[in-house]
């Protein structure tokens, strides 16, 4: 056993981390800087950050584990980062496991409606449907069940949905849209069960930089915000906010990588359950950080313009990708043959 | 980054699991009556005499100088096979070790070890809790010896222990923090008072107050020099917040693991509130777990103590809580006939966010040392 991040992880963070804090946004008015984002976009493309779960060199294994692409995952988090990712890397990963080949354009996947599963069609046609994650997605995969699994489709893109996560685009298919096949083989129930491993690892991974990033937010913010002739940050009662976010923190990180490195490493049903252990966790932790960050800032907090609410917006969107606290706690729960799966 | 096991870990593993299943005693997880101790005694002596216990610390005084990882594996095979955690007393070690002479070190650190010697920590008073640096237990010269007259509380295994790491006053011309020197000092001595303490599940065998009147303790029993106690102080009350340390990550493990058959068995008998308390038992548990594997990889690079000691501490007092939670939501109070032993558990829980230092002298260490807010 040891956990630390091998030398060439801690490079990949680091050069992730730096082109976020280089072009990401650095406030609310950041986000409509077009320019910025499209060089976001090009730097991100030019890195190859999403196509860590395409099939590599062997023909099978992705080329990066589960590790690597969670750190991206939390590093664009942390800076608040309006590139696509997990989208674009979840359906790298249905494409390596079912056999089709690699994605040519940016693609991402779509949920049912309240983002806890993948959308599936019925009778040949999709009921309605989220695609998230889907800046610059030219479609998104969709489910087809059939009696040995689920094949691959395509829907294309529909129209753009009210922004939930202000740094992560999504829209919304037409009700019943037929999706177009895909030359793809079947995935079965445990590729479906390692995949979803993978989206509650990468998931969790990005709400871990979220917090990070609102804690710093705020702590830079007590540090400079004066009350009573002190820094607000100074008084026991912000203090001692402050720190059970950090330790709250610190927790979800621990479960969070344990999570990523299960992906690849584990079983698909004790890597499920890594993931899930990870998500109830990190889901509760991510909501309770984000609001004690808006409580920090006071009545700046509950403005348009800071940026503590786009925080806990990308947080509501990752924690609701895959299911948040009550159906992590039933994956726990079914893990140790209690309850139904 | 690896959360698995090297061969040489899977072999200790295995070779425990085995030794497991003809050495567990039937123990509960944590304190709940007077027998539990002295069954704990035995533990020790069987965990370390077949090599499980003290793995981690140096050959010289008793153990086998391995990577601390091991102790992450061994917690977790002991909480799997439900047999009790190993003994939590590796503050007391580490202190003697960073601060003691080399005399010191040979003397006590192998009794300490092997579970031949039981000791206690003799550090709060009825006015030194939190500030810990107002102790007014006094040491005076008096020939080859030191003479102690004062008053400990809060003293675990006090009325069992045949030694006490004491903290005494040896220079009150000094400012506080730099005239408290440690000792190992003899408990079976007139000058030593004992009187049990009952705590809030009725056990009176682990907590205790001490009066010392005139007890002795030669000048070469000092752990370290002179005004050096508050430092050993530091370091003791570090280790003493680090799960690793403490081998709570079992504890935890084996009453999760008793909750979970429970419901098992009865699937019927538990309504929704009771078995979301139980997943969140689960989940912080293995959380902890998880942040002891990532707490004893880091040092495999060199071990040092910082304020990450009170993350660490406040983690696992929410998982020693919210496990109590889930004893009394899913074992009951023991009303009409039922057993009261999950409600002891969870009584036992409370005293987590208060001993080794409390929860809010935990924050504010986070906040300042780690988060670098201003001090007011």
């Amino acid at each position: 056993m040891d956990v630390r991040l091998s030398p060439e992880q801690q490079a990949l963070r680091d050069a992730v981390a730096g082109a976020v804090d280089r072009l990401g946004p650095r406030s609310v008015g950041d986000l409509d800087d077009a320019a910025r984002a499209e060089r976001l976009e090009a730097a991100s493309s030019a890195a190859g950050w999403r196509e860590l779960r395409a099939v590599g060199s062997d023909g099978a294994a992705p080329l990066a584990s589960g590790v690597e692409a969670a750190l991206v995952a939390e590093e664009l988090g942390r800076g608040l980062a309006d590139v696509a990712f997990i989208g674009p890397t979840l359906a790298a990963e249905l494409r390596r496991l079912s056999g089709a080949p690699p994605a040519e354009d940016v693609e991402t996947v779509a949920f049912v409606p309240d983002l806890s599963a993948p959308a599936r069609a019925v009778g040949g046609v999709v009921p309605a449907a989220v695609a998230v994650d889907a800046r610059g997605a030219r479609r998104a995969l969709v489910l087809v069940p059939s009696a040995e699994g689920d094949d691959l489709a395509a829907l294309a893109p529909g129209r753009a949905e009210p922004p939930l996560d202000l740094t992560r685009a999504a829209w919304a298919s037409e009700r019943a849209s037929s999706p177009e096949p895909m030359a793809a083989g079947v995935l079965g129930g445990e590729a479906m069960t390692r995949w979803t491993a993978l989206g509650l690892a990468l998931t969790c991974a990005d709400l871990v930089g979220v917090m990070q990033g609102a804690l710093s937010l705020a702590c830079v913010y007590a540090a400079e915000r004066r009350q009573y002739d002190a820094p607000i940050g100074s008084f026991q009662a912000v203090q001692h906010l402050l720190a059970d976010a950090f330790v709250a923190t610190e927790g979800s990180r621990s479960a969070a990588l344990h999570a990523a490195w299960a992906v690849d490493s584990l079983g698909a049903p004790d890597a499920l359950a890594a993931g899930a252990v990870a998500k109830a966790y990190t889901a509760r932790a991510a909501r309770d950080v984000c609001e004690a960050v808006i409580q920090v800032h006071g009545g700046i907090g509950n403005t348009w313009d800071c940026l503590a609410h786009v925080y806990l917006r990308r947080a509501l969107l990752s924690s609701d990708l895959f299911g948040g606290v009550g159906p992590s706690l039933g994956r726990v729960l079914v893990h140790h043959g209690i309850g139904e799966g | 980054m690896d959360f698995g096991d090297s061969p040489a870990e899977r072999a200790v593993r295995l070779r425990l699991r085995a030794w497991l299943e003809e050495h567990n005693p039937g123990l509960p997880a944590s304190s709940t009556d007077d027998d539990y101790w002295a069954g704990m005694a035995q533990w020790h002596r069987d965990l370390y005499d077949a090599g499980f216990f003290g793995m981690s610390w140096p050959t010289e005084i008793g153990g086998q100088g391995m990577a601390s990882v091991y102790e992450a594996v061994v917690d977790q095979e002991l909480a799997s096979a439900g047999a009790p955690p190993r003994p939590s007393l590796g503050y007391l070690v580490w202190g003697i070790l960073e601060h003691g002479s080399d005399e010191v070190k040979t003397r006590f650190l192998p009794g300490i070890v092997n579970g031949r010697d039981r000791w206690c920590q003799g550090f709060s008073e009825p006015d030194a809790g939190s500030d810990l640096a107002s102790l007014r237990t006094r040491a005076d010269r008096d020939g080859d010896d030191y003479v102690i007259t004062g008053h400990k509380v809060w003293t675990s295994y006090s009325d069992e222990a045949q030694w006490c790491l004491l903290l005494a006053r040896t220079d009150r011309e000094v400012p506080r923090h730099k005239g408290i020197s440690a000792f190992a000092l003899a408990m079976d001595q007139p000058g030593v008072q004992r009187r049990p303490l009952r705590m809030i599940n009725g056990i009176t065998k682990e907590f205790g107050e001490v009066v010392f009147d005139g007890a002795r303790v030669p000048a070469a029993n000092m752990v370290g020099a002179p005004g050096e106690g508050w430092a050993l102080a530091m370091t003791v009350v570090s280790h003493e917040r680090e799960p690793g340390e403490l081998g709570y990550v079992a504890r935890y493990g084996k009453l999760v693991k008793e909750l979970v058959a429970r419901v098992r068995k009865e699937p019927g008998a538990f309504g929704p509130e009771q078995v979301r308390q139980l997943a969140w038992a689960l989940v912080e548990a293995e959380m902890l777990r998880l942040h002891v594997c990532r707490r004893l990889s880091d040092r495999l690079g060199g071990i040092s103590h910082g304020p990450e000691g009170s993350v660490d501490k406040l983690l696992m007092t929410s998982t020693e809580q919210t496990v109590g939670h889930a004893a009394l939501a899913i074992g009951g109070t023991g009303l009409g006939g039922g057993d009261d032993t999950w409600l002891k558990a969870y009584l036992y829980s409370r005293a987590q966010s208060v001993m080794g230092g409390t929860s809010q002298i935990q924050r504010n260490l986070v906040a300042r040392r780690i988060l670098g807010l201003p001090v007011a």
